[in-house]
């Protein structure tokens, strides 16, 4: 089990190194000079050569992939070129902004996903399930600005029901920072619902038609107790990790539904960096997106086996 | 004449115990029709079916497959698939009828009155769920506590034989062994005290020793528990074995009944004599008796033919059979058989001739194949094969027979360069060392070597069409092109007895028969010299099992090829093999001639192995149990590795301390055993009172 | 008698499948009806390719159909609601909504499969590897194909695409080299399911080299999966070509395209010109939904 553990992690922390790399190497292609960038189009040259050279930008890549590795070991991420200052306080605000977005949509569609694609199963074949599974299968790419653009157009403008921006303003109370989340939320649960319905009933079907749904109800028991006690059970274990891969998705759409909303969250700043050639920004967003998802895709890895026997015991013989 | 079985009382219930006769019979099926909608349409799956199991009785079902066997179990316990439904007839449990039942009048039949155990016991249990609290379950629907329950649950794994049923309650399934997972599933079964249990196909997927104890153990608890017992399976042997009275499906219809010694010792309705025909029995070599197939297929089902089910492939048949459907006949002795010509049943002419044109010269030749310390563990420290020496000789059918773990699967594949073994094996062939990997080994020695899969739906590419499959290794190792290519093509099709007309076929398309046909072909045809036969019928039904037999047999003689013949079942590797060797553990423990090994005096675990299979012909009075399970390749025992279950072990601990050489006891015949051949002789003689030495 | 022993009807393996056998006896012995017949015959289908179709029409003879020329400015008639005249209203420089979305079909439509199809044929060939010759280099390469993953694409889309610009020949490399690491993946995992299938071991014990065996032995069998991935990631795609181009990396304006011109016109939301953007996102919408209501019945038919 250990051995399983280490390996696993093992593996992880080689993933993490390659997305720095592909970051890195992303940023470097990206055209632009840093030192023109900070001082503007009509600095003098040898002004913005001075800034280059101080900055660093025309040592070697190696030193350079190194000093920036070093650096975000270390909590520094840099100086950004927009706001000359640091780094780190943008990406954390950002983060946090980002992360409770994110957890209203999961808080949302995780539930709906599993009960709507149990049900499908439940009624497979039948109008029910086609319509949870059509749908869902819809909803799941359909681009979230054209949700969030639809959203907002019937909810914010005809109705006047919700809030269109995502900031609910300084100082404002919980409840209606909430009431601020729910619009942008809902184009990301959009996107999540159909992928998670379609994973929780496709196990479902699969432990419906087992052979120990059948012992379970030739035992006697009623189909409501079957279904909740051996079914529910099995089915549910691939679904888990279906929900922390989306992580990625999720992350992707949030660029789209806080440029939308405007909403300060971490998509947001990375696409605000990209267009003003903020590599340093750039970079360090990315990057913690990666990690973020790499961290879930862990947790989904630990709690399955967490659940599933048979990968706790078959670890130790792997 | 006719006799409407539904309500023939078997003679046979006064032999079980326990109280009888007051609530009448435990279930009676009484002109079943069970039907499914395919596509649009109804077909009928079972027709006119009636047979009734009397309190303690044990009845059981015979059936090939497509013979509606398990649609029966499925029907008396209402869980067709949802496009199935039992269109005609009754069935009564404990006199309740069960079709016309509520949905909790049938919950509780399935509660209290009825269970099933099935074929596979790892996926009958919950994977997610200790097995305890699953055995409790049924305590609970009971209306116990749980504390009851738990208790209740342990009392039972202790009924059926599991040592430490505590430790074994907090398992989950995947931990336990084939074994031990299907007694849970009885224990299970039995937990609710039904009137009647049905067993279906319980024990195929088990080895032979573990099978046997099982069997054991259901005969056992029958009695405790004064259980009717439904048993449905192909194997006759086992049938003849656990049941009184037996009824035999063909094509959805009940041909034959009675009680089950009578009906397999003189069969009464063709199809019976046929299937029994097509079963090697002792005494049986491939070298002087072919096996008889039943010509003909079986009907597509839904038929809707007039007259007797059997007669398109009855040599019996005449026109009134084509035209009218035969009733029940009573055949004397509680038997019935649907077959107007019955009194002629056990004089079916043979579909295929008996005896066999002169072959001669099987395993005189020199070694082709030698295996000399040959090893292979794999990562994690699993033993499959433990210093094993081994040789096949040209023109031979050497058996290999052993059960899981005994590593027979990972010889063949060393020896075919699938899987590569440890450093220090030595593999040759013609005396020239082999490759350990198959992709380094050059064209000649690939066309020399090769293998007939179990599985010809995982060894055929479903995409490639037949001709494609036999013509590759044609092309790829023959290197035959042109109209040498099509002469070979058409050479191999006939020897194979397949047709033009399959060759553009892909193998969904084709039967089990024809598609193990086809990759017999694909592997004769670059013309090798040893074939490894890695249970190739097993897979089969039985009337086509002996075809396919019988097709080796003669492509044998034909091409003078030599055969690793791999199985577990020893019936079959009696008939086909010149020498046997016995694997258990991943090491030989015996290695002889066929009849010398079949006979005796021969190792312990030969011994026990042997006594384990049920044989057709009669029981052997007393069986060697065999203590536990079968050791993990992971954790072999020290000594002898068979120390730990052999009833034989001897008391001066060097069983335990020290591996037994391989002894050359008689002239080629070498048993690993620190008892000399002189001592095994005594005591096995002994213990075979009646019959000759373990055979089955 | 002669020994027939040829047996089309029973196929079923020993230790009975029990009512399923005969079932799949009786589906066995029949000719069944080619696949897309069965395709035909789904009114899921038939909606899909009906509004896929449509748009195809759009997007080749878009010029033709449309009422207005697409880039002619009317500024007198800006920001006009949906009228007779003008069905879809016009927007901020007077052109006629109506005319832009059909004539914008054309841009989404031309890249969406070309970059599919690249994604697919480079992932498939990527998935064979990393499932045929497993060891070090498919645990090599698919922590690069997780790195890549877990960077999400329409992130990595922006940035290649502000890096080598947004070409349509770009985009179209782009969005393909984006999809290979997620198609691979799901072939890799048909593979898998190949892989302990003994017609593999009898292919390699006719010496066959791992290139046939991959793509003569392998693919025929993964097809179904593949085309399963291929409509599935076409309706992906056209979420990636539409959120790139909302995103400023479309074709350069007065080029009518969805994305661009709801990009362009959101802001009017605020003001009130609803028509302005719906439309065009309902276009968008109506596609994805086309192309997934596809992607479900292909599903269906392959998978009974």
């Amino acid at each position: 089990m250990a051995t399983f553990l280490l390996r696993r992690l093992g593996l992880m922390i080689l993933t993490l190194w390659i997305v720095s790399l592909i970051v890195f190497f992303a940023g470097q292609i990206l055209p632009g000079d840093p030192g023109r960038a900070i001082l503007g189009p009509f600095a003098a040259k040898s002004a913005v050569q001075a800034l280059d050279t101080q900055l660093g930008v025309n040592r070697p890549l190696l030193t350079r992939y190194l000093s920036w590795i070093g650096g975000l070991l270390h909590g520094n991420m840099g100086t950004s070129y927009t706001y000359r200052t640091a780094v780190e306080p943008f990406i954390r605000a950002a983060l946090i902004n980002s992360v409770k977005l994110a957890v209203l949509a999961f808080v949302i569609v995780v539930p709906l996903g599993i009960i709507g694609g149990v049900i499908a199963a439940l009624y497979a074949g039948r109008a029910v399930d086609r319509i949870i599974s059509v749908t869902g299968l819809s909803l799941a790419t359909v681009p979230e600005f054209v949700s969030g653009i639809v959203l907002i157009v019937v909810f914010g403008v005809t109705l006047k029901v919700l809030p269109v921006t995502a900031a609910a303003g300084a100082g404002a109370g919980d409840l209606s920072q909430f009431r601020h989340l729910i619009l942008p939320a809902i184009p990301l649960v959009f996107v999540l619902f159909g992928y998670i319905a379609r994973m929780a009933r496709a196990g479902t079907i699969e432990s419906l038609n087992s052979d120990y749904a059948r012992t379970a109800v030739l035992k006697g028991l009623p189909r409501a107790t079957m279904i909740r006690r051996h079914v529910l059970r099995n089915s549910l274990l691939p679904t888990i990790t279906v929900i922390a891969t989306q992580t990625g998705y999720l992350i992707g759409g949030l660029v789209v539904v806080e440029t939308l909303f405007n909403y300060q969250g971490i998509g947001n700043l990375i696409f605000k960096a990209a267009g003003a050639k903020d590599f340093t920004m750039l970079e360090a967003g990315v990057l913690i997106i990666g990690v973020v998802y790499v961290l879930a895709t862990l947790a989904a890895d630990l709690l399955l086996i967490a659940l599933n026997p048979r990968l706790r015991i078959g670890a130790q013989n792997d | 004449m006719t006799t409407d079985p539904a309500f023939s009382v078997s003679s046979a219930s006064a032999t079980s115990s326990g109280s009888s006769g007051s609530l009448g019979p435990a279930l009676i099926v009484s002109h079943m029709d069970v039907t499914y909608r395919v596509r649009g349409q109804d077909r009928l799956a079972l027709r006119d079916v009636s047979f009734s199991i009397d309190r303690g009785e044990s009845y059981g079902l015979v059936g090939e497959s497509g013979s509606g066997k398990s649609t029966a179990a499925l029907a008396l316990v209402r869980y067709l698939p949802r496009n199935g439904r039992v269109s005609a007839g009754t069935i009564s449990i404990n006199g309740q009828d069960t079709l016309s039942m509520g949905k909790s009048a049938l919950r509780d039949l399935r509660a209290r009155t009825v269970s099933m155990v099935y074929q596979e016991p790892g996926r009958a249990l919950n994977p997610s769920m200790r097995v305890g609290r699953q055995i409790a379950e049924v305590f609970e629907i009971g209306g116990a506590s749980s504390e009851e329950a738990a208790q209740s649950a342990e009392d039972m794994l202790r009924k059926v034989q599991i040592s430490d049923p505590g430790r074994v309650m907090r398992r989950y399934p995947h931990e336990l062994s084939g074994g031990m997972a299907q007694r849970a599933v009885i224990a299970m079964a039995l937990a609710a005290s039904p009137s009647l249990l049905i067993l279906d196909e319980p024990t195929t997927a088990l080895d032979a020793t573990v099978e046997a104890e099982v069997l054991d153990l259901v005969v056992a608890l029958r009695q405790e528990f004064d259980t009717s017992v439904l048993f449905i399976s192909h194997n006759l042997a086992v049938i003849a074995k656990m049941c009184d009275r037996v009824g035999v499906l063909y094509a959805g219809e009940l041909v034959e009944e009675g009680p089950a010694r009578q009906v397999f010792d003189d069969p009464r309705h063709p199809y019976t004599v046929g299937l029994l025909r097509c079963i090697p029995r002792r005494g049986q070599r491939k070298d002087r008796d072919r096996l008889d197939t039943i010509p003909g297929f079986l009907p597509a089902p839904g038929h809707t033919m007039t007259g007797c089910v059997f007669a398109p492939r009855c040599a019996l048949a005449q026109d009134r059979c084509r035209e009218s459907h035969p009733p029940f006949f009573d055949v004397g002795d509680l038997r019935t058989s649907r077959c107007f010509f019955h009194d002629s049943a056990p004089d079916l002419p043979r579909a295929t001739p008996a005896s066999v044109a002169a072959l001669a010269g099987n395993g005189t030749g020199g070694p082709l194949v030698v295996v000399e310390g040959l090893s292979k563990t794999f990562p994690g420290g699993v033993q499959a094969l433990a210093d094993v020496d081994l040789s096949v000789r040209r023109g031979e059918t050497l058996g290999l027979v052993g059960e899981s773990g005994s590593g027979k699967t990972t010889l063949a594949r060393v020896l075919l360069g699938l899987t590569a073994p440890d450093r220090g094996s030595v593999v040759t062939l013609h005396g020239a060392p082999l490759s350990p990997d198959a992709r380094r080994r050059p064209r000649e020695i690939l066309r020399a070597l090769q293998i007939v899969f179990q599985n010809p739906d995982s060894a055929l590419n479903r995409r490639h069409t037949v001709r494609s499959l036999i013509s590759r290794p044609l092309t790829r190792l023959g290197g035959l092109s042109g109209t040498a290519l099509r002469e070979r093509l058409e050479e191999l099709i006939t020897s194979v007895r397949l047709e033009d007309r399959h060759l553009p076929l892909r193998p969904g398309q084709l039967s089990g028969g024809l598609k193990q046909r086809v990759a017999i072909a694909r592997a004769f045809g670059a013309r090798p010299d040893v074939v490894v036969c890695d249970e190739p019928t097993s897979a089969l039904d039985v009337s086509v099992q002996a075809a396919i037999l019988n097709l080796l047999a003669d492509l044998q003689h034909k091409e003078r090829a030599t055969y690793l013949f791999i199985s577990h079942d020893l019936g079959l590797v009696r008939y086909l093999s010149d020498r046997i060797v016995v694997l258990y553990l991943g090491r030989v423990m015996e290695v002889g001639p066929a009849e010398a090994v079949f006979a005796g005096p021969h190792h312990p675990y030969t011994e026990a192995l042997f006594s384990a299979v049920p044989s057709l012909g009669g029981q052997r009075p007393d069986r060697i149990r065999l203590q536990g399970e079968i050791p993990s390749a992971a954790n072999p025992p020290g000594g002898c590795v068979f120390h730990t279950r052999c009833p034989r072990k001897l008391s001066t601990g060097i069983c335990e301390s020290t591996e037994p050489p391989l002894f050359e006891e008689e002239p080629g015949h070498l048993i690993r055993c620190h008892i000399p051949i002189a001592e095994l002789r005594i005591l096995q003689r002994n213990e075979s009172a009646p019959s000759q030495g373990g055979s089955p | 008698m002669t020994d027939i022993t040829a047996e089309p009807g029973s196929s079923a393996p020993l230790g009975a499948l029990g009512p399923d056998a005969q079932v799949a006896v009786a589906v066995a012995s029949r000719a069944t009806p080619t696949r897309w017949r069965l395709l035909l015959r789904r009114p899921t289908f038939l909606v899909g390719a009906g509004i896929l179709l449509f748009w195809v029409v759009c997007a080749i003879f878009g010029h033709l159909i449309a009422p207005f020329n697409p880039l002619a400015q009317q500024l007198l008639s800006a920001n006009t609601a949906p009228s007779g005249a003008h069905w879809f209203g016009t927007d901020p420089l007077g052109r006629d909504v109506l005319s832009r979305v059909i004539v914008g079909a054309r841009d989404i439509l031309i890249i969406t499969p070309l970059a599919t199809v690249l994604g697919t044929v480079l992932g498939t060939a990527l998935g064979l590897a990393m499932g045929y010759f497993g060891g070090t280099f498919d645990l090599v390469v698919g922590r690069i194909v997780e790195a890549v993953l877990a960077l999400p694409f329409v992130i990595i889309a922006f940035l290649f695409v502000v890096a080598v610009g947004s070409s349509t020949v770009m985009v179209i490399i782009v969005i393909g080299f984006v999809f290979t690491p997620l198609i691979a993946r799901t072939v890799r995992a048909a593979v898998l399911a190949e892989r302990h299938l003994d017609y593999l071991s009898s292919a390699r014990l006719l010496g066959e080299n791992p290139a046939r065996i991959m793509f003569a032995e392998i693919l025929p069998n993964i097809m179904p999966a593949i085309l399963v991935e291929f409509t599935v990631r076409l309706g992906y795609a056209v979420f990636a070509v539409a959120t790139l181009s909302f995103l400023g990396f479309g074709p350069p304006p007065p080029t009518p395209d969805w994305g661009s011109d709801i990009a362009a016109d959101y802001s009017g939301l605020l003001a009130g010109y609803w028509w302005q953007t719906l439309f065009p996102a309902l276009a968008i919408a109506s596609l994805v939904t086309a192309v997934n209501l596809i992607t479900d019945s292909v599903e269906q038919v392959l998978s009974s």
